[in-house]
């Protein structure tokens, strides 16, 4: 426990901005997890957002080797990581130059001085130095020598390197913060102490750097208050930190438990759904087999071997790697095998925008093979309920025999948020449609009257033997079968069985309003903007605008027609150039629906989102 | 590691309801009776076995068989393969693909089958030509030869298939003319019994489009002359009279002749199929006359299954986790009261 005089009053506030921002090797991830942690046991709801450069070990100092985490801590409900920020943490010139634009007028940046030297200022492209050329006079800076006052700091431990010291110098900065934000430094030092528990050296330097930035803060006169932010009310129960990929792994994990089948992913590494892959091949106690296999073809191929010989089977990619499983997607609709495809969503087209966000794969989800190949889409929109939609998409794609796309995008695999922990009993239950025993006349497309799933016989299985393919077949034996009218019949099956599909989803819910002048829709990774934009709508007293959010995309649930008509005004909010509008005008071409798209790589921001709808009501 | 069963089969049993549908006098239906015989000779349950195809004439053979099947896409049929043995590695997974689904489309699958050495069998139907669509040079075509794609004559190398399966660290390799039944059903007896993936390539006539293209080596009257047949064990002898051989003189092999220049059968080359190093097993694979068949290499060697299963279970062994539920409430958890 730290011994502190007595304090001014903290000042109490809502919710909080932060972002650290350094040079990649400044350690600004552990810094802002560090951050994000201690105030996830403290209570407060959160939502955070890092941001990578795409090169592995970009020269020190430059421009774009700048690494930064934002959090967005709140007593009140938090739903995005926040559009500008607080407070910034810039530990060098370069940091402070690529995202200044992020911090509000008049709120604080804290810089590292240290690093503002001659070499650093130009890597950074500054002709003069701006800490002193006026140029941050609309905020509060606090200069702080970081790196030598940690050099300082350590001076009496032994065994230390240049290296080492040097790179501590994070600790100070978050020392600093829990000064600030009136938080407790033990979870850290506990975590330096698990981290590092071969290394005594380790734990004491950081413990002493951490420590001697939180005096520092508690001394200094720049800071004359410290904040506090009362935890958030939130549903009781046990709490993680989870983030979007790994929530979305572990959908799948829980979804092979509860349908008692072994779960096999086949999967090519790519930009940003390799970390489903990180972290299913994990669990190898699970049994889990994650496979990499050569290329994206060869992923989604290994996973429908999988799947007919009787495996819960995935396969995880972004954008480019969708458009190489195409044809594979398609011999799995017409082969009616269960199979879940994850296609975190990244700037496009071609490479694109690999690290950005982007929501513009939908068309290519619903439409992007040869053939009419009708396919279940489903999106997921946070990153705690990546874990719903991963299970989800497992259970449908199992229930009904047929490939389920399962959109995320970059923005809520890469961010995290408190996820109220789900135990395995509590999920849905996953009625799979295997058969173990041979029944008279028994054909491999006998269908269930009500889903029009087909029945799933594997390998290994005495009297079942069969053979299924790409090419059509009859609809009743499953044989070969080039007869027109087959074809048609079975191309309607096809598309019927999806189309059924819809009974076994829940309804559309709006949110703030049943009924109104407008009505706001989104879809996906956009929940968290448009929610709390809607949210704020509503607080400044316009109660005619519901939110309706949709997270099953094909089939779209049910009484989608019937909420579209009781509002006035509807207007579908994506970031790409209108792609759900365009499938909304099709299939509910007897209401208008407006539009408002983004395509910069980047989430919606609150205050555009606002001004949009102040302008439609 | 499928299980052995009593049961007795006949080639009865593992021939589907489907007609047949290959032009009459392919050699396709040579290598499915083969099949359908040698199966029973295997002492695995029917229900076990798994047979795999892509895109091709050859890629209709699992419809033929009663087994269990999957005829899928271009090129694609190793990572199904591939797929349905690592979920479940007791079955017999077989691939049939011809020389444009392994080679062109399917390349890059076909080398990481065999560097990743997963317990499967492939039969490569090689017909040098495009049969399916009619017609065009296939990745086996020889330079100069007129198809429907090169009128005027291929100006393309082939490759040698095994050629490049050894460069891509296959462990066995078999290579036998579409003619000869007999010792193409041994083969496949031995494949399913190897362990890792196995490559059998059938030199396969195409009657329409390639007809007669491998005459030269297979036909009944010449056969004996032009093959070696290699057999594990055995000194390397061929020729209608048994008189002509394998030696090393320097760094190539050289035919030799029994009887002339004090050459005797101990002399002779004496076939090493499990040898690790695949030196001499490439200089057969690229001998051109006598062209080399049976099984050239077949070195045992850890399969991709057996080091996963090695690892599941020693993960397995030090983990805390059983359930899911171990997992999510692991480490950095907290309560909201």
């Amino acid at each position: 426990m730290i011994e502190t005089k007595i304090k001014p009053q903290p000042e109490k506030l809502e919710a909080v901005v932060i972002r650290f921002v350094g040079d990649s090797g400044d350690g600004m991830q552990l810094t802002g997890t560090q951050f994000t942690d201690t105030s996830a046991m403290f209570g407060n709801d959160i939502a955070t957002f890092p941001n990578y450069p795409s090169e592995i070990r970009a020269p020190q100092g430059s421009l774009y080797g700048v690494s930064g985490f934002q959090v967005h801590i709140g007593s009140v409900e938090v739903s995005t990581p926040g559009d500008s920020v607080d407070l910034l943490v810039a530990m060098n010139p370069a940091a402070l130059k690529t995202n200044l634009y992020a911090l509000k007028p008049g709120h604080t940046l804290i810089v590292d001085t240290d690093s503002f030297n001659k070499k650093n200022l130009e890597k950074a492209e500054y002709t003069t130095n701006p800490l002193e050329d006026g140029s941050l006079e609309n905020y509060k800076v606090i200069e702080v020598d970081m790196t030598s006052l940690t050099k300082t700091a350590l001076k009496d431990v032994a065994g230390l390197d240049t290296k080492t010291i040097s790179r501590s110098k994070n600790m100070f900065s978050l020392g600093m913060i829990y000064w600030m934000y009136n938080r407790s430094t033990d979870y850290t030092i506990d975590f330096f102490n698990k981290k590092f528990k071969a290394k005594p050296s380790l734990v004491e330097a950081n413990t002493k750097v951490l420590m001697a930035g939180y005096y520092f803060a508690e001394t200094l006169e720049l800071i004359p208050n410290s904040y506090t932010i009362s935890p958030a009310k939130m549903p009781a129960g046990t709490y993680r930190i989870i983030m979007g990929n790994t929530a979305t792994a572990w959908g799948f994990l829980a979804a092979a438990e509860k349908s008692g089948l072994e779960l096999f992913l086949g999967s090519y590494p790519i930009t940003p759904a390799t970390d489903i892959l990180h972290e299913l091949a994990k669990h190898k106690h699970f049994g889990v087999k994650a496979f990499q296999a050569e290329d994206e073809i060869a992923g989604v191929t290994s996973a429908i071997g999988a799947s007919f010989a009787g495996d819960l089977a995935i396969t995880t990619t972004s954008g480019p790697g969708l458009a190489l499983k195409g044809e594979a997607i398609g011999l799995a609709i017409m082969t009616e095998l269960p199979l879940v495809i994850v296609d975190v969503q990244r700037g496009g087209p071609s490479t694109g925008l690999p690290t950005k966000t982007e929501q513009s794969d939908l068309l290519q989800a619903l439409y992007g093979r040869n053939g009419e190949s009708p396919v279940i889409v489903i999106a997921a929109s946070t990153p705690a309920n990546c874990f719903n939609f991963a299970y989800e998409a497992a259970r449908i794609a199992l229930e009904h025999m047929t490939p389920v796309i399962l959109l995320t995008d970059g923005y809520i695999a890469n961010g995290s948020a408190p996820w109220k922990i789900k135990t395995v009993a509590e999920m849905p239950e996953i009625k799979s449609n295997r058969i173990k025993e041979v029944k008279e006349n028994w054909h491999p497309y006998d269908r269930d009257e009500k889903t029009l799933a087909r029945n799933w016989a594997i390998p290994g299985t005495p009297g079942l033997e069969h053979r299924i393919g790409g090419l059509e077949k009859d609809a009743v034996t499953g044989n070969i079968s080039y007869e027109p009218m087959n074809h048609e019949k079975m191309t309607a099956i096809r598309a019927e069985k999806i189309e059924r599909v819809k009974f076994n989803i829940p309804d559309l819910e709006t949110e703030f309003a049943t009924e109104g002048d407008l009505l706001v829709i989104g879809w996906g990774g956009t929940y968290g903007s448009l929610h709390s934009a809607v949210k704020q709508m509503n607080e400044q007293g316009h109660k005619n605008i519901g939110y309706a959010h949709f997270n099953y995309i094909n089939p779209m649930p049910k009484n989608t027609g019937t909420i579209l008509s009781k509002f006035k005004k509807i207007v579908v909010c994506e970031l790409n150039s209108g792609q759900f509008a365009s499938i909304l005008k099709i299939k509910h071409s007897e209401f208008e629906f407006l539009q408002f798209n983004k395509i910069q790589g980047l989430p919606f921001a609150n205050d555009d989102l606002i001004q949009q709808f102040k302008e439609l009501v | 590691m499928e299980t052995t069963v009593e049961k007795k089969y006949t080639a009865k049993d593992f021939t589907s309801d489907q007609e047949v549908r290959w032009c009459p006098g392919c050699d396709d239906y040579v290598i499915l009776r083969t099949m359908q015989k040698a199966l029973p000779e295997m002492g695995v349950a029917r229900e076990d076995f798994v047979f795999v195809s892509g895109i091709g004439c050859s890629s209709r053979f699992p419809y033929y068989l009663d087994t269990y099947g999957i005829h899928s896409i271009h090129g694609r049929a190793p990572g199904i393969a591939s797929g349905i043995k690592l979920a479940n590695p007791n079955l017999s997974v077989w691939i049939a693909t011809g020389d444009g689904d392994a080679m062109a489309i399917g390349g890059n699958h076909f080398i990481h089958v065999l560097r990743r050495n997963i317990d499967l069998n492939i039969i490569l139907f090689n017909n040098e030509i495009y049969g399916l669509t009619k017609g065009q040079f296939s990745p086996t075509s020889l330079i100069g030869q007129k198809t429907k794609s090169s009128p005027y004559g291929n100006t393309q190398p082939p490759f040698s298939p095994g050629e490049l399966a050894l460069g891509a660290q296959a462990r066995f390799f078999a290579r036998i003319g579409g003619g000869s039944p007999k010792e193409m059903g041994q083969i496949f007896i031995e494949a399913q019994q190897f362990k890792g993936t196995s490559l059998i390539e059938i030199l396969q006539n195409c009657v329409i489009f390639n007809d007669g293209c491998f005459n030269h080596i297979t036909d009944k009257d010449v056969k004996e002359d032009k093959q070696i047949y290699l057999e594990h064990g055995k000194p390397m002898i061929f020729g209608k009279n048994r008189d002509k051989g394998l030696v090393f003189k320097g760094l190539k092999l050289e035919v030799v002749t029994i009887g002339e220049n004090g050459i005797t059968q101990e002399d002779l080359l004496v076939h090493n199929a499990k040898e690790q190093d695949p030196t001499l097993h490439y200089m057969l694979v690229r001998m051109e006359y006598p062209l080399a068949t049976g099984v050239i290499r077949s070195f045992d060697d850890v399969t991709l299954e057996e080091r996963e299963d090695a690892l599941t279970a020693e993960v397995k062994s030090k983990s805390s986790f059983t359930k899911t539920d171990d997992l999510f409430f692991s480490g950095e958890t907290y309560e909201v009261k």
